[in-house]
């Protein structure tokens, strides 16, 4: 690809960094109304990493409580209440949102060589609604009943009945709905029309691809369980029916209307992931990607199947065999194409030239950790082992396995990958891996522990277990603690240097997609001039130097 | 370098079609619904639906077909420069918006003033069925009329607008946008009719 | 948008008259119109039938009013193919959520 004539950093007539404010105002507010794609990535990123905190700290307690078989630190209620905090917190404020709000606001455009997105002002208004939303959910947790307790799923009928302030937080959940959506909107547009010159559709990086087929996701799911959630208002306030029994109504129409968009969520919170994860590992194994293509449809794939598949999380719920042998067979169906993915990060690996970093560290432990998750889904997927372990603490592993050891990883992936381009500063690697050590191991520990719970008979969202149980429980906790620990220096780690760390070359990795041929931190617009594209996004010359 | 906001029309259209396909799904979860409750109660339904004014229900079809032949003949208008006539068609658009709201308030008072409304004490008398089918139309014809109210405030500026140039014959794409988001309400509606006042 | 390695279309100055060469009169829209009065009248008139036969209207002469609208008046059938796309996906989506919705329902 051309090369622009970049400015060096220190050039006093190159455009200065996104960070520098040179509009009319300045500091605080310069930031809460900007339009500038990589401000309201880092805005997302900011208040994302304070809510991870608070639910890091809710989950961190709730192990404590079990702890002590019969001394409890807080009553049933209160631990009802946590699960539900920790679980809207993480789902809708962190691995929702997560990487497309992050990295997809911040990178999109640069990857495809464009000056912003399409639609900047209702970007901003995505961030708006982001934060609204997470207002009402904390006001949820301190007003009218209280922190409600039905678990992040809001089952009906026990939603309906509870006195806890339910109507508030899934009101919070809708508002949330419509940053994801117009988020989708956003992207889906900017990819269509904002491409450089020759920036084919299979010349793009595939963290867009990625971002686009979730994109479709957001749009084509998200309104459905915005509809539910406003059934679920109405029942509670003018008594509608829909989902009562005494009424006619069917609290198995709810977790239809409620897993028809709440699996397809888990593939918003994974696509992105996957995306960040196979940007990553050409660039440390400094050859292109295996299988472009495969990657790009099967992502396409993933979104497609996986919007088929949501009533395995029905099977014991009442429903009709024919409709459990079908869903189950999707459900193996879905798997095909993430094992796809994992076969070409696994063959661009090979007889690559390793170059080993934090961020590698971490794509190579999403590896790991997701194959194990996605093995124990489709383990979940079968209906004879589905009846043992459903509802026990072996889906409490499995998703986490997913979700944390997943896009939680892949989150922290893309961060140590794209920190030096972010702020122009790199962190202490010493100290991201010796942080590795911990999170890898109380992980372990700790979502290990709970599969094996779960095959013991350990229901879920229980706050107190049978004797038998209490070990493993010990384990867990002292994992958790180790997580947690890990997790701490992680952060400190990337604080500290966005703070005082040293500066970093403009391409401190040698990657070759476009975002490395921006100076560190990227100017306002990105680009001096847009680039005009000749080839495919994971261009790697034989003899690899610094570009 | 500062031509980075430029004007893409053919994006601003894709943008509200994805819009609109969120609505779509919007609606549509509420369609499913129907059709699950339908399903098992067939019976209830169609006696449900025979409480209904089907002819209140005929009429605001036509209002609302009607505008939306109004909306599209303003953005004609705009096309050829017919100042005039565009904010004709666009006030007759509103107008007919107006209509249709202020026939429904009456179907719904109607039905209040009968003891059919969510939660009260003679819809609690019939059936189970037929509550659904009761708690589906006040849900479906109230979302939809919120829909109206947006519309209708969209297309009030979009008036303005023509008023004020800011839409013209070189520049009208925010015109057409609102145009798409009022057909969308008319299209629902179109759906509506038969699956509360006709067929049930 | 053309695949060889030129300043792609979107990046080239303003060009929003070439997708609106055909531009509808009036008279169109009123025949839409016109159209979309009678198939409601038919609508209702075979609703009158009995309910086998006003469900098959629903069936089939709602889609066709919608798909007039969409067609005609939303201008789907002007643009290029990417907003024909973007509707079928939406749709084709909804039909699978009631299908395998049913799957369940109609086999307790």
């Amino acid at each position: 690809m051309s090369t622009p004539s970049t400015p060096q950093p220190g050039n006093p007539t190159a455009q200065p960094s996104y960070l520098v404010d040179t509009g009319a105002r300045k500091g605080l507010m310069a930031w809460l109304t900007t339009t500038d794609h990589k401000r309201i990535g880092l805005l997302y990123l900011y208040s994302m990493t304070v809510f991870f905190l608070i639910a890091m700290g809710v989950g961190f307690v709730m192990r404590l409580v079990q702890l002590t078989t019969f001394q409890k630190l807080i009553t049933a209620q209160t631990y009802n209440a946590l699960f539900t905090v920790h679980g809207v917190i993480m789902i809708f404020l962190f691995v929702i949102p997560g990487l497309p709000a992050v990295f997809g606001n911040f990178f999109l455009p640069i990857l495809i060589g464009a000056k912003d997105v399409s639609f900047p002002r209702l970007n901003l208004l995505s961030w708006y609604f982001f934060m609204a939303g997470a207002i009402l959910a904390v006001l949820s947790l301190f007003t009218g009943g209280g922190a409600p307790d039905t678990g992040w799923s809001f089952y009906a009928p026990f939603s309906l009945k509870t006195g806890t302030n339910v109507s508030l937080a899934v009101f919070a959940a809708f508002v949330l709905g419509f940053s994801s959506m117009l988020t989708g909107i956003n992207f889906i547009t900017t990819i269509h029309r904002l491409r450089a010159p020759g920036m084919k559709w299979f010349r793009m990086p595939l963290m867009c691809w990625a971002l686009y087929s979730t994109a479709w996701i957001q749009l084509l799911a998200t309104p459905i369980v915005a509809i539910t959630l406003v059934l679920v208002i109405l029942e509670r306030f003018f008594g509608i029916g829909i989902f009562d029994p005494a009424k006619g109504g069917d609290p198995l129409l709810y977790q239809h209307l409620f897993w028809i968009y709440s699996h397809p969520a888990v593939y918003i919170m994974i696509l992105p992931a996957m995306g960040a994860i196979t940007e990553i590992i050409p660039t440390f194994a400094k050859r292109t990607i295996f299988g472009y293509k495969a990657i790009a449809f099967s992502s396409m794939a993933i979104a497609g199947v996986g919007s088929l598949v949501w009533a395995h999380h029905m099977f014991t719920s009442g429903m009709s065999s024919f409709a459990i042998l079908l869903f189950s067979l999707l459900t193996m169906i879905v798997a095909v194409p993430s094992a796809v993915k994992v076969f070409n990060w696994v063959s661009t690996l090979y007889k690559g030239s390793i170059d080993f970093q934090p961020p590698l560290l971490f794509a190579m432990t999403f590896i790991f950790l997701f194959c194990i998750g996605g093995l124990t889904g489709v383990m979940q997927g079968a209906l004879a082992i589905n009846v043992h372990i459903h509802d026990t603490y072996f889906i409490v592993g499995h998703f986490h396995y997913v979700m944390f050891g997943g896009t939680g990883m892949a989150f922290f992936a893309a961060l140590l990958y794209w920190f030096p381009k972010m702020w122009g500063k790199m962190y202490s690697k010493k100290a991201i891996y010796a942080s590795w050590f911990p999170m890898f191991i109380g992980f372990n520990l700790l979502y290990f522990g709970m599969m094996i719970l779960g095959m013991m008979g350990m229901p879920r969202r229980y706050y107190v277990h049978l004797p038998q149980f209490h070990t493993m429980h010990v384990v867990a906790t002292v994992g958790s603690w180790l997580l947690v620990l890990g997790l701490l220096m992680f952060f400190g780690t990337l604080l500290y240097a966005i703070l005082k760390g040293e500066k970093a070359e403009d391409n401190p990795w040698g990657g070759v997609s476009l975002e490395w041929t921006i100076p560190s931190p990227p100017p306002l617009e990105n680009f001096e001039e847009i680039p005009i594209i000749t080839h495919g996004p994971y261009h790697f010359e034989p003899q690899e130097g610094k570009s | 370098m500062n031509e980075h906001v430029h004007r893409d029309d053919f994006g601003s259209r894709l943008g509200m079609w994805l819009f609109l396909v969120t609505e779509m799904v919007l609606f549509g979860g509420l369609f499913i619904a129907y059709s699950y409750m339908r399903y098992r109660y067939p019976v209830e339904f169609h006696h449900g639906g025979g409480e209904l004014n089907a002819t209140l229900g005929i009429i605001n079809t036509l209002v609302l077909l009607t505008s939306s032949l109004t909306v599209v003949l303003a953005i004609v208008a705009v096309q050829r420069a017919e100042k005039q006539r565009a904010m004709l068609f666009l006030g007759t658009t509103l107008v007919l918006g107006l209509t249709f709201l202020v026939i429904k308030s009456f179907e719904w008072a109607a039905k209040f003033h009968h003891g059919l409304y969510p939660n009260s004490p003679h819809l609690a008398t019939l059936p189970p069925g037929e509550q659904v089918f009761f708690g589906l139309y006040f849900t479906m014809t109230g979302l939809h009329g919120l829909h109206v109210i947006a519309g209708l405030s969209v297309l009030g500026v979009m008036l303005w607008w023509v008023a004020t140039d800011r839409i013209r014959q070189d520049r009208y794409v925010h015109l057409e946008n609102g145009g798409l988001y009022w057909h969308l309400v008319d299209v629902i509606w179109i759906f509506l009719l038969p699956l509360f006042y006709l067929a049930a | 948008m053309s695949e060889h390695v030129e300043p792609s279309a979107e990046y080239s100055t303003d060009h929003q008259g070439d997708h609106h060469a055909e531009h509808p009169g009036y008279g169109t829209f009123i025949k839409v119109w016109v159209l979309l009065l009678i198939l409601t009248g038919c609508l209702v008139g075979v609703s009158h039938l009995g309910q086998t036969a006003a469900v098959w209207g629903l069936l089939t002469l709602t889609p066709l009013k919608a798909g007039l609208v969409f067609y005609f008046f939303m201008h789907l059938r002007y643009e290029g193919p990417l907003f024909k796309v973007v509707v079928l996906v939406t749709l084709g989506t909804l039909l699978i959520f009631f299908a395998l919705l049913f799957s369940d329902v109609a086999f307790h």
